[in-house]
């Protein structure tokens, strides 16, 4: 059997604020294998960029602090490295890209120079060497001209384009594993299609697993192979992606899907969850949902008892009491080895199938 | 529409927004940015017009010109047949009670040195509708109707969650009984659970008031939902308006097709393909020759194969070497009727 290329197990997070501890990651298991794309699904505030940022050890301590669980890459733990060690993983075996490209970019710096402090650190060439090679991955993405995007500053360039660029330093290294932390969600809906398109491709050419963190679950819907739902800082669903759009086991995931327009749909009105997403200073006893759940009807134990996720059919996790089958269900920790069986079909430019 | 005489509660024509590009120790006009570019639409009242297009095609600016926020270049503006533009003073002052706005950030547009109460209080206050006691219920009542506590009146901003603030920004948009609002991006910066709950306040409001709404937003799938009639720009000017689901079962203009098939379907077995545009929107401070998008357009490419030598024409665009159709690059398309529902009207020479 093929082993998780990184395997995360009740992982907990606190950051220690001014107004008492929050808890923005409880009990979070996901795992992903090789060439896996895992999308982590969730609105504000629901622990899925904290989960993501613990992978690199990039959450700052204190405040932060990691309060068990393990992150395994490739079977090593990733919390017991040594900064030394850490530091050699981050960039070549694991690379982020963020979601505001601007941001994440140095201004002072050159496109060129900032690509290939990564490769000379990483890779250990020569500074001649590694801009070609920093030119071969501008290439890659689809950044026409390389050689002279090479000396540009960021700020000359758009929001499409600093994202490849985002992406180009991100796959320079041939990491095994993308974390992608909303990756177009600044972007405009025909620079997003470039964009997931460019990241499908270079996933298919290079054998890269991916974490897609989002809250567009359309993005979800094209892209990943397997799903985490995260609510209130834990995992709250997890299975295929076909499965959980075709049969949602947790009434947020359900109310989730009610709730978006979709085009030539012809509703009049949509479904809404009542509520807001709790603050994780404040969260409800018992079922961190049930304020806001359909299901409940009065049941005490919701107001109660916490669920945790249990598999309520044959590789399909839920934690919800009212989920069918949760009553027997038996608490496994979630792993999905799994490809999506349909992808999108593609047109080129002039019309024809890519 | 009850009457068919009376004209349409807002009516604009030949709408332009153009902003100076200034260079120079002498500040001195070398061009202009034309953000707004000849557009021409009706909003009839109690009904929506929707605003597609991406960052940059100049859709902010149109709903801001509208309720002179923005000064206009040139054009005509009829609200209720009369023509905005040339109001001034107190006459001003009064239609503007008809005309609000709901931002799309709802924590930059609220005031946080201010209350509530006194955020939604203060138009009700300055129009001369209510004062004192009277006013605290206004607003209490507002606040209610938005679906919120009413003794909330007494906070402040920072206290609301994204979802609350944005149901404030409409109850101060709400608080003069307008009859016409813009919604500029209302949910775009909500999360999806509560994207919902604002669609369907607003909605609701429609329903209940007979509001007229231009609403603005980059998110197709929201805007189809939401509108009776979308318009869809590009760098300035619409290149396709039809009835919104007329626009999505049959769109004519490339730029509407390829819009419409990058919305990412929340379905993991994708039903329609994908269409992928080259490059990015180009500078509306120098827009390309022609019609704007022939540089990106799919369809002139795939014309141009079958297409006579003669009729052809070679553009070099993201550094590479494309033919396209002539026509394409040598005039500009009007809007015109297109095969179709009556009023589906978009700008292209080859559909």
């Amino acid at each position: 059997m093929p082993q998780p290329l990184l395997d995360i197990r009740d992982l907990n997070i606190a950051f220690n604020t001014a107004r008492g501890p929050i808890r923005p990651v409880r009990d979070v298991s996901m795992s992903i294998f090789p060439g896996q794309t895992l999308a982590v699904v969730g609105e504000s505030g629901c622990g899925k960029s904290v989960t993501a940022l613990s992978v690199l050890r990039l959450i700052p301590t204190p405040p932060g602090e990691y309060l068990g669980g393990q992150i395994l890459f490739e079977g090593r733990d990733l919390l017991k490295l040594p900064e030394r060690d850490m530091r050699s993983v981050r960039g070549r075996d694991i690379a982020m890209i963020f979601q505001e490209p601007m941001t994440s970019l140095n201004p002072v710096y050159t496109i060129g120079d900032q690509i290939a402090e990564a490769v000379i650190l990483h890779q250990k060439v020569g500074t001649k060497k590694a801009y070609k090679i920093v030119e071969e991955s501008l290439c890659d993405v689809g950044i026409a001209d390389p050689h002279r995007r090479l000396g540009e500053y960021p700020h000359q360039l758009s929001g499409g384009m600093r994202q490849r660029v985002m992406i180009a330093m991100a796959l320079s290294c041939k990491p095994k594993l993308l974390i992608a932390d909303e990756p177009t969600t600044a972007l405009d809906v025909t620079i997003q299609a470039q964009i997931l398109e460019l990241l499908r491709k270079l996933q298919k050419e290079n054998g890269m697993a991916v974490m897609l963190i989002t809250h567009d679950l359309g993005v979800v819907a094209e892209n990943a192979d397997t799903v985490a739902v995260m609510y209130a800082s834990r995992v709250v669903e997890y299975a295929k992606v076909e499965d959980l759009f075709d049969r949602p086991q947790h009434p947020y995931t359900e109310g989730l899907f009610r709730s978006i327009p979709k085009l030539g749909s012809g509703v009049d009105r949509l479904d809404t969850i009542s509520g807001t997403v709790p603050n994780p200073a404040k969260f409800p006893a018992g079922c961190k949902f049930h304020p806001r759940c359909v299901r409940m009807n009065g049941d005490a134990k919701c107001a109660t008892v916490e669920p945790v996720v249990r598999e309520v059919e044959p590789r399909h996790w839920a934690a919800c009491h009212h989920a069918a089958g949760y009553e027997n269900a038996a608490g496994t920790t979630p792993v999905l080895d799994y490809k999506r069986q349909v992808t999108l079909d593609v047109l080129d430019a002039a019309g024809g199938v890519m | 529409m009850n009457d068919t005489n009376s004209p349409p509660l807002l009516q604009v024509r030949d709408l332009r927004t153009y902003f100076p590009i200034r260079k120079g120790v002498l500040s001195r006009t070398v061009g202009h940015v034309k953000a707004v570019d000849g557009l021409s639409f009706d909003v009839p009242a109690g009904k929506t017009l929707g605003l597609v297009g991406e960052s940059g095609c100049g859709k902010t600016t149109v709903g801001r010109t509208i309720l002179r926020l923005i000064p206009a270049t040139s054009g005509e503006v009829r609200f209720r047949g009369e023509d905005f533009f040339r109001y001034t003073g107190e006459e001003l002052r009064k239609l503007r009670r008809q005309m609000q706005i709901v931002f799309q950030d709802p924590v930059s547009s609220l005031n946080p040195r201010m209350t509530v109460g006194n955020i939604i209080g203060e138009p009700i206050q300055v129009h001369g509708i209510a004062r004192g006691k009277n006013r605290d219920d206004l607003v209490a009542s507002l606040l209610q109707r938005v679906g919120l506590d009413p003794t909330y009146a007494t906070r402040y901003p920072h206290e609301f969650s994204g979802g609350q603030r944005q149901r404030i920004g409409i109850a101060r948009a709400l608080s003069l009984g307008p009859a016409f609002i813009v919604c500029d991006e209302p949910v775009s910066a909500l999360d999806v659970s509560i994207q919902s709950q604002i669609l369907n306040l607003l909605q609701d409001l429609q329903q209940e008031r007979g509001i007229a709404y231009l609403f603005i937003a980059h998110n197709l799938a929201v805007v189809e939902h939401f509108s009776d009639e979308v318009a869809v720009m590009y760098l300035g000017k619409i290149v396709e308006k039809a009835g919104a689901k007329e626009l999505y079962s049959n769109p004519k203009h490339p730029y509407t097709s390829a819009l419409l098939s990058a919305v990412p379907e929340p379905n993991p077995r994708p039903t329609k393909r994908r269409i992928v545009l080259p490059g990015e929107v180009p500078s509306p401070a120098n827009p390309p020759c022609g019609c704007a998008f022939h540089p990106r357009c799919p369809l002139t490419r795939q014309m141009a194969k079958q297409a006579t030598e003669t009729d052809t024409t070679t553009i070099t665009t993201g550094g590479i070497q494309v033919r396209v159709v002539k026509k394409c690059v040598e005039s500009a398309p009007s809007l015109e009727q297109k095969p179709g529902e009556p009023g589906h009207v978009a700008a292209c020479w080859l559909t």
